[in-house]
């Protein structure tokens, strides 16, 4: 057992946390949210530079041969800066995707990606689908070699950025069934598809994406087109352990503010930190904030476990992960008084992410009955 | 970073597994949480240990420890929760023993280790007292010099198990006129010795765990003293460290929620296994959940031990949590137990408590132990008073 970092990852942590205090303070950060593209394309370049497009990719596929590991520690770096790039939707899901596609995908694909030359967003959910990855109506219709789509996605972050979609479509069956869905890389301005984008409450930019006949070839389709299933969960999953890891930086960063806020802030003369209400309040966050660490780490390093364990595993970090960030973030607000209702302090914009992080990839509900179904069947078979 | 296991590990839990198998006694398994045990059953696994040269898992090996990794000790506590085996008291192996072989003498080591280690000798704490809980500094008891011998005074409080003991460590002020924390000594003191009188406190779950002791002109021998005088609060606090190291009882807690899968499989609720019923299965999923968080937490400070840091603060959060924990898990055992939590086996006159005979045979302590379990937030310094200190030593304010 080992919890240490490589030098590789050490280097990585470092170098990115320079960059993002040098070039992605609080006032740089909110210039570039309220600006008309919402990201920063040239941060996108530098992240490239740095290797970080490269890090959890394997040499053979043109990567730095890291793996989760590595993403976890880009991702957690990110939770700390409130970075709104789509490094989780590029290069964790897309990336996650294509280095299981086949080679010429990858030389179509994944190259340009590491290079900072293509940018994806995963369409997956839709307005009526909530968090069940299987339950589908955009279809996908074989078309000779090729397919044509069509659909409504929603709420596809960072899709007004991209320049390809992943999306998940009914390749047959009814519209839950497990069996019958593919998963396909459509280029953005493929004909047929329309966007409508919008700013997310967290800083980032989504979209509505409609489909609309979008013909696309037989090279589109990443694995099986009849059982894609198992490649979204376990991609999925890769996401929600990057997505712990985010979440982590962004608590450790709310509860180190609140602290320092409290030390700050003095009422009936004294500073408030000095009350045992509030430091004991302060003490449960960064437990919060301690264990959330402790499930990151747990759920990224099960990912190549057999497919139970891996759910399971991610699932219950997702879980601990959006009580711990609403209890963290809530209680940030809650000691800064009014002042952490402000727009002016950062608090409340990692209070805001921290938000939505829960309702990403499925909420705490959702993986705890997953976790309690997972358990039932576990139980099932260890009885037979 | 990664959660494998070495070669050398595995063969390591092949080898305490087997000698588990062959040495635990097996009429003591699944009574691990039992607090009305005899002297002699809770001392029958630390005596096969002490033979075998196991008993003290995180002692040196030059006092006569294992001297094993923090994962070696990781996977002999998963191993001994497997039986829910009774392991050796705290009070010698983890209290006094590393509180003597850090700050005590050479005769003092040659003198109490052995016993420690063989169980030869049961250690009792002399902490609390009636007018100092968690505010353990304000103790009362005193120890006045008279030439070659301490004269203590006073009374203590919670002292665990102290009718089967032979020695006990007591916090005693010897300069009445030090600020509180200052002026406080540890001092060994034979049980047996003149003016001890051990008196039984009788507990919410009826059983006699704690006591009163009083200290009535007890002449102790000055080399009875470890350490300095008037320096005890620093081998006092060191000592609270160390018992909450081990406090988190991650492998007891997976074993219980096992137990407490297979009762609530047992049990129904309109017909079908409580197992199924969506509001009790995800209440266990939550607590599971929890208890892998605690347990990844409790690796990450094994590691960051093995890398040479003592238990620090952060020894803190697992007292915290897994306490919480095992109180989760005892009250969803009560719960799942249903109706048949109300029967008191320990009250009934005359009859022995294993052949209780009502409900289902793992019902009948289900109330008992959720209630003894609530001392668990309240011992080794209070939860509150962990939150105090996280205050203090980790977050500055």
């Amino acid at each position: 057992m080992d919890f240490n970092f490589t030098e590789e990852q050490t280097m990585i942590r470092d170098s990115l946390a320079r960059l993002i205090k040098d070039q992605y303070d609080f006032d740089t950060r909110r210039k570039v949210v309220a600006s008309k593209e919402g990201w920063r394309p040239k941060m996108w370049a530098q992240f490239a530079e740095l290797g970080l497009l490269a890090a959890p990719f394997s040499e053979e596929d043109g990567g730095l041969g890291g793996g989760p590991i590595d993403a976890m520690v880009v991702m957690e770096e990110f939770g700390k800066g409130l970075v709104v790039e789509p490094f989780l939707q590029t290069v964790v899901v897309g990336g996650g995707f294509l280095k299981r596609a086949t080679e010429g995908q990858k030389a179509e694909h994944l190259a340009p990606m590491i290079a900072g030359e293509r940018v994806f967003a995963f369409a997956y959910a839709e307005p009526k689908g909530r968090y069940n990855l299987a339950d589908l109506e955009t279809t996908a219709k074989k078309d000779g070699a090729g397919w044509k789509i069509s659909g409504h996605k929603a709420v596809v972050v960072g899709a007004p950025w991209a320049s390809h979609l992943i999306v998940t479509a009914r390749t047959a069956g009814g519209r839950r069934d497990t069996k019958g869905i593919g998963v396909f890389i459509v280029a953005k301005d493929a004909r047929g598809v329309t966007t409508r984008d919008y700013p997310t409450v967290d800083g980032r930019r989504a979209s509505e994406v409609h489909f609309d006949n979008v013909a696309v070839g037989a090279d589109a389709v990443i694995g099986d087109a009849e059982n894609g299933l198992p490649l979204i969960e376990r991609v999925t999953d890769e996401a929600i352990a990057a997505l712990c890891a985010e979440a982590c930086g962004a608590m450790k960063v709310a509860q180190t503010m609140t602290v320092e806020y409290s030390r700050q802030r003095k009422q009936f003369g004294t500073p408030i930190g000095k009350f045992q209400v509030l430091q004991h309040k302060m003490v449960d966050m960064f437990m919060e904030a301690e264990q959330s660490v402790s499930m990151t780490y747990m759920a990224t390093l099960k990912l190549d476990e057999d497919d139970v364990t891996r759910k399971k595993a991610a699932s219950a970090a997702k879980v601990r992960i959006g009580q711990a960030g609403r209890f963290v973030g809530q209680n940030a607000i809650q000691i800064h008084g009014g002042m952490g209702m402000t727009d002016e302090l950062a608090i409340g914009h990692y209070f805001k992410r921290l938000t939505i992080i829960d309702s990403e990839f499925g909420n705490v509900d959702h993986h705890l009955k997953r976790y309690t179904d997972l358990s039932a069947a576990d139980m099932a078979v260890a009885a037979e | 970073m990664n959660l494998d296991f070495t070669p050398e590990e595995n063969a390591f839990r092949d080898e305490v597994r087997a000698f588990i198998r062959d040495n635990y006694p097996k009429e003591l398994m699944n009574m691990g949480t039992r607090e009305d045990l005899s002297r002699e059953q809770f001392l029958a696994w630390h005596k096969i240990l002490g033979r075998k040269g196991w008993s003290a898992v995180a002692w040196p090996k030059k006092y006569g420890g294992t001297g094993w990794t923090s994962t070696q000790r990781y996977i002999w506590s998963e191993e001994n929760a497997r039986v829910d085996s009774i392991m050796p008291l705290p009070f010698g192996v983890s209290m006094v023993g590393p509180v003597i072989y850090t700050f005590g003498s050479e005769e003092q080591k040659a003198k109490h280790l052995p016993g420690i280690l063989s169980g030869d000798v049961w250690w009792a704490q002399g902490y609390s007292e009636p007018g100092a809980g968690s505010d353990l500094a304000s103790l009362k008891t005193t120890a006045v010099r008279d030439g070659d011998h301490y004269v203590i005074n006073g009374q203590k409080t919670w002292t665990t198990l102290a009718q089967h003991a032979d020695w006990g460590f007591f916090l005693c002020r010897t300069d009445p006129s030090a600020k509180s924390q200052e002026g406080i000594s540890f001092i060994l003191v034979d049980m047996k010795t003149p003016g001890i009188e051990v008196r039984p406190i009788k507990l919410i779950d009826g059983t006699h765990e704690v006591n009163e002791t009083w200290l009535t002109d007890v002449r102790v021998p000055v080399e009875n003293l470890v350490g300095k005088e008037n320096e005890g609060w620093t081998y006092a606090k060191f000592l609270l460290a160390h018992e909450r190291s081990g406090i988190a009882g991650v492998a007891r807690s997976k074993r219980g929620i096992e137990r407490l899968r297979d009762i609530a499989s047992s049990e129904t609720i309109d017909g079908t296994p409580l197992i199924l019923n969506g509001d009790f299965s995800r209440k266990i999923s939550q607590l599971e959940i929890d208890l892998t968080a605690l347990e990844f937490t409790e690796l990450r400070t094994l590691a960051s031990e093995a890398a040479g840091k003592g238990p620090g603060p952060e020894s803190s959060i697992l007292k915290i949590k897994g306490t919480e924990i095992q109180q989760r898990l005892t009250e969803l055992t009560l719960e799942a137990v249903g109706n048949y939590g109300a029967p008191y086996a320990r009250g009934m006159d005359g009859h022995g408590i294993n052949d209780f005979g009502v409900g289902p045979e793992y019902s009948n302590f289900a109330a008992d132990t959720y209630f003894n379990m609530r001392k668990t937030s309240i011992y080794g310094g209070s939860n509150e008073i962990q939150r105090n200190i996280i205050t203090k030593m980790i977050l500055g304010l």
